[in-house]
């Protein structure tokens, strides 16, 4: 069982949390400009690295969302911040 | 009948108490302290079971959660527990024990002959053998000669085990030489240390092995290591079970109660120590499996512990100088002891042993138990034969962490490699099998500080024992399940070399045991035939549990209606107290009939008289998410499949929330209360997950501090009133007058105003096409609206209805439910629902997925209702097919009820192309037949939507 890091509750139970998305991942905008490629790239293609791995998880209990830098081997979990658009 | 009891010596047992005990229906006597394993062993009885396969005897083999054969069930004040470890468990007064896979019992087992066709039962000889006529055949045969204990269906332990979470400096994992010092050394610097073992008291295998310790005996060592601990505010856990290694150093431990409810303990330490000791390994000849065959560490367990002696003539085959105290013991207790070492430079011969150097047996003789043995070709007469092959440390731990292995020479084993897992490791599963070198790495492990314990010097020395493929005889490699060492030639031979294969294929280490006797000569084995060394053959892969954990533990006190807790509507008492029936709907215990009578006849009565003059149900499952600032409509929006911004304070307007991946996520109305105030009424389902999807987008598409998301759906209770009648219910309620006049809340809008003082919600939506109104207080109000609107309902003869009678009204009027009439695979436009799709130009969750060549089909599924003859509601799930051609499914039925208004059956099913078969016929295929339906519209009753306004 792990233990993450809300950058607003402090450490809880990963139970406490979802995967929202892998970070960095830029939604097309307007979408209707992606070719259809580019949108199912874009919905479905993960790199799901091995090791380093930047991500978007959810604190369900208190609904924000952060950005948790963590090692997919290991499962050390080196860094929690708010959303970059967040005027924390 | 071979096992005595010795008359003195024996540190665990109670003279004075004798316990009486049946062991296959025979009674038997042992003494308080005793396990079942020593009771038998001290009692002589030697065939404890029959084995998995060939229903060969099996006997005692070792002292721990290592032990093969000695599984029973158990029965206590007339309840039965299944494959419990003789060894691990006390022995209790009138303890039944009933030996497992035997019939009649385990000395008269009558498929015993089975052994005899042993060559026709080779490894993986079920895959090869019984895919003949398919597995499904056979499959019941098999279950019922092979398998272990047998389920008692009327003893289901209590959900009464207490689950802690719990954290320390120092968690030491096993209470031997190597675990006290580490606990001690910590301690003595002032750290919290948790030391646990499973045996029931500290001391590992100075408990019978004994040794002097810093100049004193070992007790006098581990009262002070207690004292220690205990000082420094630690604990002792001992007859507790460290079963798995987990995520984030997170340690789970079975606590066994003698009197008490065990307990689940979850660890984390910022150090752990692995101090979990070694196994014995057997050794392979000629009938190994037979009883009165044991491991020699286990025998000087039980000699030292109970006084329990194996045999009176001995023969103890060995490689290693561990056996030599072994033999001197027995052979001090009275026993006639042979010892026969395959090395020629041995250590001394112990006093009053026969010891045969460079001397290897090859072969046990007996029936149902050992009647002599072949040493070199000599044949020698014994009852008894102990064996030791080494020891393979118990790295499992260590392995599930994540740590890795290194071959290790000098101890002839595989030990965890430096640094590989975050544990420390010290003592026997490091390879160091010394006191003095255990005590010395527990120490080091824990960061003791000056000299470390003292213990005499000295290793012992292992010569590497290994199965010969070459020697005549079945030798059994896993006892438990059967495996010898022919099947593991077989599986060399067909190609399984690897052992994640070898074991899968043979059944190898698959047992209760966990092959921890055999796992290290299958793999040894798998070596040498391959030509390849142990390391580069490696292990199978160490996943918790460590040893078998009841599921009780795991499940701790969650079961029955705390197992995944429903959530309670505030108006649950009121229901119940006018007979309503509940059942769970979306996560919420609703009514879903009120009344005694047969569910369907009463849903079909109250549907009728919600279409007749009026019906009530509790709504407050609906979601209720305020949406709130100057960025909220926006938001929404972008959210919506339907724009909301073009939504007028006031009104109400239905729609979808989608996925990006353009499929419907929900469907409901939402209100915009004011300019900057919305309530997104979310279907009781869906609710949380909304919640989600509108966060989301606030944080990391908007700019979060301009709208606020609240789900307020708990704070608030919803009553719907519906029905022609539902105006007459509000002005018999004396509701505000506002309420019910059509000019200022017409269908489609909301407003809020105050009722006796506290704020009250109105809104005219409908989800079943007639005039309806729902109406929301704060939930602590909820008894007062509920009063009000019940002594209205007595005026206009209305009736409180469930939600079996709301789906068949909803269901007569085409409106679906999202994930019931819908699927993986449903997007707006496939219900109906195109102009967003073909009209709107801005950005909103979703929308390029509604264009792709998979949305442009004309072929998708589509929304549709169903007509048929006759009285009989077709089957939900229903395939529609074609009623010419080849059979294919179309599609299939959603929602099917009977109407009671239009008396006769209605359904709504999702059909390729389905709207334009509309007044066409299709097959629909249920139990090998096909029936016809011809395709409608979705809406059945009421298509011209007069009612909402009558």
């Amino acid at each position: 069982m792990q233990i993450f890091t809300c950058p607003f509750c402090g450490p809880r139970d990963e139970t406490e949390f979802h995967f929202a998305a892998e970070a960095g991942k830029k939604r097309p905008m307007p979408a209707e400009t992606a070719t259809d490629d580019e949108w199912a790239e874009y919905l479905y293609m993960n790199s799901a690295s091995r090791g380093k791995a930047q991500e978007v998880w959810l604190h369900v209990t208190c609904g924000e969302f952060f950005l948790m830098t963590r090692d997919t081997v290991t499962r050390d979990v080196t860094a929690v911040t708010p959303l970059p658009g967040r005027n924390a | 009948m071979s096992g005595w009891r010795h008359g003195s010596v024996g540190s665990q047992i109670d003279r004075a108490t004798p316990l009486p005990f049946t062991f296959d229906g025979r009674p038997g006597s042992g003494f308080a302290g005793d396990t079942p394993a020593s009771a038998l062993l001290a009692s002589g009885i030697r065939v404890l079971g029959r084995s998995f396969k060939y229903h060969r005897p099996r006997g005692l083999w070792g002292m721990g959660n290592e032990e093969p054969n000695a599984i029973f069930d158990v029965t206590e004040d007339g309840r039965t527990t299944p494959n419990v470890r003789a060894t691990t468990v006390m022995l209790r007064r009138n303890m039944a024990l009933r030996s497992v896979n035997t019939a009649p019992d385990a000395a008269r087992d009558r498929t015993g002959m089975l052994d005899l066709f042993n060559r026709f039962l080779p490894g993986g000889f079920y895959y090869k053998t019984f895919m003949a006529f398919g597995w499904m055949r056979w499959e019941p045969m098999i279950r019922r000669m092979a398998g272990l204990g047998r389920l008692d269906p009327g003893h289901c332990p209590p959900a009464d085990i207490p689950q802690f979470n719990a954290r320390c400096d120092l968690l030491v994992i096993g209470a031997g030489a190597a675990g006290l010092a580490a606990a001690r050394a910590a301690a003595r610097n002032g750290r919290e240390v948790w030391l646990v073992d499973d045996a029931p008291e500290p001391g590992g295998s100075l408990r019978w092995r004994g040794g002097d310790i810093d100049g004193g005996d070992w007790l006098e060592f581990t009262r002070d290591a207690i004292g220690a601990i205990t000082a420094a505010g630690g604990r002792i856990l001992s007859g507790t079970t460290i079963w798995g290694a987990f995520d984030h150093g997170l340690f789970a431990a079975w606590e066994r109660r003698d009197g008490s409810p065990d307990r689940l303990w979850r660890i984390r330490a910022a150090e752990t120590v692995l101090a979990t000791g070694a196994v014995e390994r057997p050794l392979w000849f000629a009938n190994n499996d037979l009883p009165g065959i044991l491991s020699a560490e286990a025998a000087l367990h039980y000699l030292s512990l109970y006084g329990a002696v194996a045999g009176r003539r001995i023969l103890l085959a060995t490689g290693n100088d561990a056996s030599y105290p072994v033999a001197a013991a027995l052979a001090q207790a009275g026993c006639d002891v042979t010892l026969a070492d395959v090395r020629a430079d041995t250590p001394a011969t112990p006093d009053g042993v026969g010891h045969l150097r460079a001397a290897r047996l090859t072969h046990a003789h007996g029936r149902n138990s050992v009647a002599g043995a072949v040493v070199d070709g000599r044949i020698i007469e014994t009852d008894t034969i102990l064996v030791s092959g080494g020891y393979t440390p118990s790295v499992h731990l260590h392995c599930q962490a994540g740590g890795k292995l290194d071959w290790d020479t000098g101890s002839d084993s595989l030990i965890p490699r430096p640094g590989s897992s975050a544990l420390r490791v010290a003592g026997a599963v490091n390879g160091s099998f010394s006191l003095a070198r255990a005590l010395a790495e527990g120490h080091a492990a824990g960061r003791g500080t000056g000299p470390a314990p003292r213990a005499a010097a000295g290793d012992w020395q292992f010569f590497p024992m290994r199965p010969d493929p070459d020697l005549r005889g079945r030798q059994w490699i896993d006892p438990q399940n059967d495996v010898t060492l022919k099947d593991i030639k077989l599986a060399a031979q067909e190609g399984y070399r690897s052992v994640e294969h070898l074991k899968r294929y043979t059944t190898l280490g698959m047992a209760t045991d966990q092959g921890r006797s055999a796992n290290f000569a299958g793999l040894a084995t798998m070596a040498a035939l391959t030509g390849r060394t142990i390391p580069e053959t490696g292990t199978t892969t160490y996943r918790p549990p460590f040893s078998p954990v009841p599921l009780g533990v795991i499940g701790g006190l969650r079961r029955g209606a705390v197992f995944n807790a429903p959530k309670r509507l505030p108006l649950e008492i009121a229901h119940k107290a006018r007979g309503a029936m509940f059942r769970e709907y979306g996560g919420w215990l609703r009514p879903s009939v009120y009344g005694t009578d047969d569910e369907a006849v009463l849903a079909q009565q109250e549907a009728l008289a919600a279409r007749k003059s009026v019906g009530l149900y509790d709504a407050s499952p609906l979601g209720k998410i305020e949406v709130i600032g100057p960025g909220a409509a926006e938001l929404l929006d972008y959210c919506g499949y339907l724009r909301l911004s073009t939504l007028k304070p006031g009104r109400a307007r239905y729609g979808f929330v989608l996925g990006e991946t353009g499929i419907v996520h929900d469907d409901g109305v939402v209100f915009r209360l004011s300019e900057n105030r919305f309530v997104v009424s979310a279907s009781s389902s869906h609710a949380a997950s909304v919640r989600m999807i509108l966060e989301e987008a606030r944080q990391d598409v908007f700019d979060p501090a301009k709208s606020f998301i609240h789900d307020v759906t708990a704070g608030f209770a919803t009553l719907t009133v519906t029905g022609p009648k539902s105006r007459d219910l509000l002005i018999a309620a004396n509701l505000p007058e506002a309420l019910y006049d059509d000019a200022k809340l017409p269908h489609m809008s909301v407003t809020e105003t105050f009722w006796n003082g506290h704020s009250l919600r109105v809104a005219r939506v409908s989800f079943t096409g007639d005039r309806s109104y729902e109406v929301t207080v704060p939930a602590r109000h909820a008894p007062a609206l509920y009063s009000a609107l019940e002594a209205a309902r007595q005026e206009v003869s209305g009736r409180w209805i469930g939600m079996e009678a709301v789906m068949i009204l909803r269901a007569e009027k085409g409106f679906i439910l999202v994930g019931k009439d819908t699927d993986g695979l449903t997007m707006p436009h496939d219900l109906g629902w195109q102009a967003s799709r073909e009209k709107r130009k801005d950005e909103y969750l979703g929308r390029r997925s509604l264009f792709t060549a998979e949305a442009r089909r004309t072929d998708r599924r589509q929304l549709v209702g169903l007509e048929i003859d006759g009285v009989t509601p077709l089957p939900t799930g229903a395939h529609l097919v074609p009623l010419e051609g080849q059979r294919r499914s179309l599609g299939f039925v959603t929602s099917s009820y009977f109407s009671p208004i239009l008396g006769r059956p209605i359904a709504l099913a999702l059909v390729e192309g389905g709207r334009n078969r509309i007044g066409t016929e299709l097959g629909v295929f249920h139990l090998g037949k096909i029936g016809r339906v011809r395709i409608c519209d979705s809406c059945a009753f009421d298509p011209t939507w007069e009612r909402l306004h009558a």
